[in-house]
């Protein structure tokens, strides 16, 4: 909303500090997480600007604490965990949430709300108690401290998320569409996977997208049901943070904000992609 | 099916005259059949995960809930006296019988071990009495009826009647103790129900901090929150959508990221109390303590959360008419009623949604509080934790903690979605 020509000293004073004050939020949102990329680089273990850093002296900055992360059999061996772990379970979980979104997005699906609300519920119900239930859950079935009680843990906690993504990508679907195509001679199967998959696939991906990056944050319920051998990277990011922090952590924390907005730009393009397929006008 | 398109077509009756189908049954069965069939097909797509959720995630929470309620030690190692005491009524010496119901489970005790249990358990009712049953027990073989006034002999102890009417009690399958304990309550030897020592008054207080916190944070996230998502729904798209990107990547990035960001920009020797030095407003040896205490949970999860306000607020916005603003100034509106009147009633239902979601996401945070909160900073969640790593005592307060913890969060869940509904959350 620009500010109009008529404005008054004291419309143009607010509006100016609105400004001012949306800018600092702004900030507030964002820097935290800038501020550490540089001080991933410090070649001092301080976490804090040193004199040289400030100066651009190249001597200030290092790549020592990605050598330490790269070089550590634990660390490796944990994000290789944190990954099979990911992927297993936004594997299941996509397949899974989109049948289900597939169901509720019908027009006739009986109890609609209140099986919405059960499939989005491990999103609400806190990690804690998610993760107080499961851990006796497997320690009674033997299968704590087992890659397969992760797993299964992080499809309940990542099909939500699924669950939403597909459902409204679905919104907007054209049921006549699955008409149009059976009344031209295509089976059931032609049809899904010629005309609803094509239409559905931004949203699944945006979907497998979200339960892929869930379960690689997830930290409490690994933290109960993870045994030394399935110990994954956030875990270990977590017990890192707790004793005594150190620049490999903020080297670690630098790579994962990469792959944060390597994931955000993906959902930036489906959502492009999708939006030109339905014939809205990009955003 | 008759040719519809046909001339002349006449569709098919029965003999009340009502529409039939084609093999003559009424078109209304028919239409039912075929929705009931069409509502049969929708519910199967969901049974999968309905199915998978059932196993392995409401088995495992309803486990947790009867786990903090079921109380089977006693009654499973002296089932004897469990049954002989239930009609005895407290108020002298248990008769006869119920000693040579507890003669009797000692001895099967013995023989499978399990009497060190039983001791053990009501040992941490009353200390000491481990070995009041322990000691009785080794004798037990030896002993005559009536084993009421062999008992005695063994050891004066046993005519303590506040330990049989703690057997009593304990004989229950079902106890509310964890409850009560969670709620800083406990029972009296006598089964009066009164408050803690107010020293041991632990979890009350912090149910109490953790939900004054969370309201806290969720209206420091609405305060940031509101002007951001108007200034959102406002501007020209082009630029929006690139603003945008600034309350979405904090959305992305890892939560252990965003809260180790916070601990090195607020340590007393970080980012921030550097830059106050620099800037002359505090001196090097006045830095401020903000964090591991209730100040550094409340930044960090505001800074957490804040995208979860904005979104929701930010979508309803963009729905409201920017002409309702000018309409109400070409009325005569100075631009604060305008605003007041006319652009905050609208916004309530994302009002809503932001304010209820991040109060949700906050009350049962692990994470930060544990990394950020200190001592003073801590939040439920973190004593629920901890009671997780201990015996089975604390295993069950915490079963009964995080069951208290549930029930007030799945009541917003049910606000949220009877004020909201589930089928309006969306992200990016």
């Amino acid at each position: 909303m620009p500010l109009p020509t008529y404005a008054g000293p004291l419309e143009r004073t607010w509006y100016y500090s609105y400004r001012f004050i949306c800018a600092a939020i702004f900030i507030f949102l964002i820097v935290p997480i800038l501020v550490i990329v540089p001080l991933s680089f410090n070649a001092q273990p301080y976490f804090t600007f040193t004199k040289e850093m400030l100066s651009f002296d190249p001597d200030g900055y290092s790549l020592r604490w990605y050598e330490e992360l790269l070089s550590s059999r634990e660390w490796m061996r944990a994000i290789g965990n944190s990954f099979f772990i990911a992927i297993s379970a936004t594997i299941i979980s996509t397949t899974l949430g989109t049948l289900a979104a597939l169901g509720l997005s019908r027009p006739n699906m009986p109890a609609k709300g209140f099986i919405t609300a059960v499939l989005i519920s491990p999103m609400i119900v806190p990690l804690i108690i998610t993760a107080a239930a499961l851990f006796s859950f497997y320690a009674r079935l033997d299968l704590a401290n087992s890659y397969f009680s992760i797993i299964m843990a992080h499809v309940v906690l990542g099909t939500p998320f699924v669950v939403i993504t597909v459902t409204a990508s679905l919104s907007g679907f054209d049921q006549q569409l699955i008409r149009a195509a059976q009344s031209l001679g295509a089976n059931q199967v032609t049809t899904f996977f010629k005309v609803i998959l094509p239409l559905l696939l931004p949203g699944v991906v945006a979907g497998a997208l979200f339960a892929f990056i869930t379960s690689l944050d997830e930290v409490v319920v690994v933290l109960f049901l993870a045994g030394p051998e399935q110990v994954t990277m956030t875990v270990r990011m977590f017990s890192g943070l707790r004793e005594e922090i150190s620049p490999t952590i903020l080297a670690l924390a630098t790579i994962l904000v990469a792959i944060s907005i390597l994931l955000l730009s993906s959902m930036e393009l489906l959502r492009r992609r999708s939006e030109r397929q339905r014939g809205m006008s990009p955003g | 099916m008759a040719d519809i398109a046909a001339d002349g077509y006449v569709p098919e009756r029965d003999e009340s005259g009502a529409l039939t189908t084609v093999d003559g049954t009424p078109l209304k069965v028919s239409l039912r059949k075929s929705q009931r069939r069409a509502k049969r097909r929708a519910f199967y797509l969901v049974v999968p995960l309905l199915a998978f959720l059932f196993i392995t995630f409401t088995i495992p929470i309803v486990g947790m809930i009867v786990r903090s309620v079921y109380n089977p030690e006693v009654a499973n190692y002296l089932p004897e006296t469990s049954a002989a005491i239930g009609d005895w009524d407290g108020e002298e010496l248990p008769p006869e019988k119920v000693f040579a119901a507890m003669a009797a489970d000692m001895e099967v005790g013995l023989e499978n071990r399990t009497i060190g249990r039983a001791a053990g358990r009501i040992n941490r009712e009353i200390p000491g009495a481990r070995s009041l049953v322990m000691g009785t027990a080794r004798h037990v073989d030896e002993m005559q009826p009536p084993y009421r006034e062999a008992f005695l002999e063994e050891d004066e102890d046993w005519s303590d009647l506040e330990l049989w009417r703690l057997l009593k009690r304990e004989t229950r399958l079902i106890t509310p103790a964890y409850y009560l304990l969670a709620l800083d309550f406990e029972y009296t030897p006598r089964g009066d129900i009164v408050e803690r020592p107010e020293i041991y008054q632990v979890y009350r207080l912090l149910f109490i901090r953790t939900a004054w916190m969370s309201i806290v944070i969720t209206g420091a996230c609405l305060l940031l929150g509101y002007p951001v998502a108007h200034l959102l729904a406002t501007l020209p798209l082009r630029t929006s959508n690139l603003l945008m990107i600034l309350v979405l990547l904090p959305f992305w990035t890892s939560l252990l990221v965003r809260t180790s960001a916070w601990m090195v920009l607020l340590q007393q020797e970080g980012v921030v109390n550097d830059l106050l030095v620099w800037a002359g407003i505090i001196n090097d040896n006045g830095r401020i303590r903000m964090i591991y205490n209730q100040l550094g949970t409340i930044i960090a999860m505001t800074h957490i959360l804040l995208p979860f306000m904005i979104l929701p607020l930010y979508s309803v916005m963009k729905t409201i008419p920017p002409s309702y603003m000018r309409a109400a100034r070409s009325l005569g509106a100075n631009q604060f009623t305008a605003f007041v009147k006319v652009y905050m009633p609208l916004t309530i239902p994302g009002l809503a949604a932001g304010v209820l979601l991040v109060f949700i996401l906050a009350i049962g945070y692990y994470i930060t509080p544990a990394l950020v909160g200190g001592e003073s900073g801590i939040f439920i969640s973190n004593l629920i934790a901890s009671n997780m790593q201990g015996t089975s005592a604390q295993l069950k307060l915490a079963s009964a903690l995080a069951t208290i913890l549930l029930v007030l969060v799945l009541f917003f869940y049910w606000l949220f979605n009877k004020l909201v509904g589930v089928d309006r959350l969306k992200f990016g």
